[in-house]
C-alpha cells in the first residue's frame, strides 16, 4: 500500500475531543435518496456540534465563522455531495464521515474510495490549489462556470479555504495490487 | 411565475420587481438547478431596469446553488441595462459573504445588509 498526501493533512491528534462518525453505503440508495441523505446527515451533525458551541466565544478571523449551524451543516454536506460525486460505484467501502472537536478547532475526515478515472484530475485540482492563490482560483472557476458546466469544479472545495478559512489536506491509499485508491480528505477549521 | 417544493421557494413577481428565495437549495449538480436558472435569466429578460433579488430567508445554498446564482449575476452583467439589486441580512454570516462574492463578480451588483 503506497500513501500520499497533499496539502494540510492531519491524521492523529491528542485527545479531549468530541467525536463522532457516520457511514452510509452508497449503492444501497438511489442518487435522489443518497443526495437527500447528504443533507440530512450534515443537518444532524450541524445540530450535534452545535450544542457545543454554545456560550463559547469565537476565536477565528474567517469570513464565515464555523459556529453557526448553517456553517457546519455547509461544510459537511459539500464533504459528503464530493464524496457521492466521486466514488468508486463499483466499491462496497461505506462513504464514512467524521468529526472532531478540539478546544480550538472542528476536524472532518471524510474517507471513501475513489473512481480512478478521477483520480488523476483531483490530483491536477490539488497541485492548483495548493500552489496558486486560492482566492484567484475561486473567483476564476466562477467565472469559467458561468459558461460552462463542470461537473466536479472544484468551487466547493474553493469556498471551504476562502469563505470559512478551511486548511485542508488529502491521503490517497494505493494498493499495490488492482484494487480501488482510497481517499481520504480532511478539513480543519479554527472555531 | 414561481417555483415551489416542500423545501424551497423561488418567486418572480413583475409587479414587485423581485425575485424571492426561501427555504434551503440542496440540488445536485446544474441539472437540477436548470429550472431556478431559467426562472432567473427570464426575469432579467422582462424587466427593463431594475430587479431585486431577495434571499433574506434563504436558510442554506449548497456550492451548485451558489454556482447557479453566479451565472445569473455574470449573465445580468452582459446586460449592461439592469440594475440588479440583491437583499440579505447583515446579521447572517454567510448570506454577507455570498452575496459580497457576488457583487466582486459584478461591482454594479447593489446590496442592501438589513
Amino acid at each position: 500500500m503506497e500513501t500520499q498526501i497533499f496539502g494540510h493533512f492531519i491524521e492523529d491528534l491528542s485527545e479531549n475531543m468530541e467525536y463522532l462518525k457516520i457511514g452510509m453505503l452508497p449503492n444501497c440508495l438511489s442518487v435522489k435518496q443518497s443526495w437527500r441523505a447528504n443533507g440530512l446527515s450534515a443537518e444532524f451533525i450541524a445540530n450535534y456540534v452545535q450544542t457545543f458551541f454554545v456560550g463559547q466565544p469565537k476565536n477565528t478571523n474567517a469570513p464565515i465563522p464555523i459556529q453557526s449551524k448553517q456553517a457546519v451543516k455547509y461544510i459537511a454536506n459539500e464533504l459528503l455531495e464530493n464524496a457521492m460525486k466521486f466514488n468508486d460505484g463499483t466499491s462496497q467501502r461505506f462513504i464514512e464521515i467524521s468529526f472532531k472537536l478540539y478546544n480550538d478547532k472542528l476536524i472532518f475526515h471524510v474517507t471513501h474510495d475513489i473512481n480512478p478515472k478521477n483520480v488523476e484530475k483531483l490530483k491536477f485540482f490539488l497541485h492548483q490549489i495548493i500552489n496558486e492563490d486560492p482566492h484567484d482560483l475561486y473567483f476564476n472557476r466562477m467565472e469559467e462556470n458561468a459558461t460552462s458546466d463542470d461537473k466536479g469544479s472544484g468551487l466547493g472545495i474553493l469556498s471551504m479555504v476562502c469563505d470559512y478559512s478551511a486548511k485542508i489536506g488529502w491521503k490517497f491509499q494505493i494498493p499495490k495490487h488492482a484494487a480501488p485508491v482510497t481517499l481520504t480528505t480532511m478539513v480543519c477549521l479554527n472555531i | 411565475m414561481e417555483i415551489k417544493t416542500e423545501d424551497y421557494s423561488v418567486v418572480y413577481d413583475n409587479n414587485s420587481d423581485m425575485i424571492v428565495c426561501e427555504g434551503s437549495l440542496l440540488l445536485n449538480s446544474s441539472a437540477e438547478y436548470a429550472p431556478i436558472l431559467d426562472l432567473f435569466n427570464t426575469a432579467a429578460d422582462k424587466q427593463a431596469k431594475l430587479l431585486t433579488l431577495d434571499v433574506r430567508k434563504l436558510e442554506f445554498l449548497n456550492s451548485s446553488g451558489i454556482n447557479t446564482f453566479t451565472k445569473f449575476v455574470v449573465n445580468v452583467r452582459k446586460k449592461q441595462v439592469l440594475q440588479l439589486t440583491a437583499i440579505g441580512y447583515g446579521e447572517i454570516p454567510w448570506q454577507v459573504r455570498f452575496l459580497k462574492n457576488l457583487q466582486r463578480l459584478m461591482p454594479a451588483l447593489v446590496l442592501k445588509l438589513e
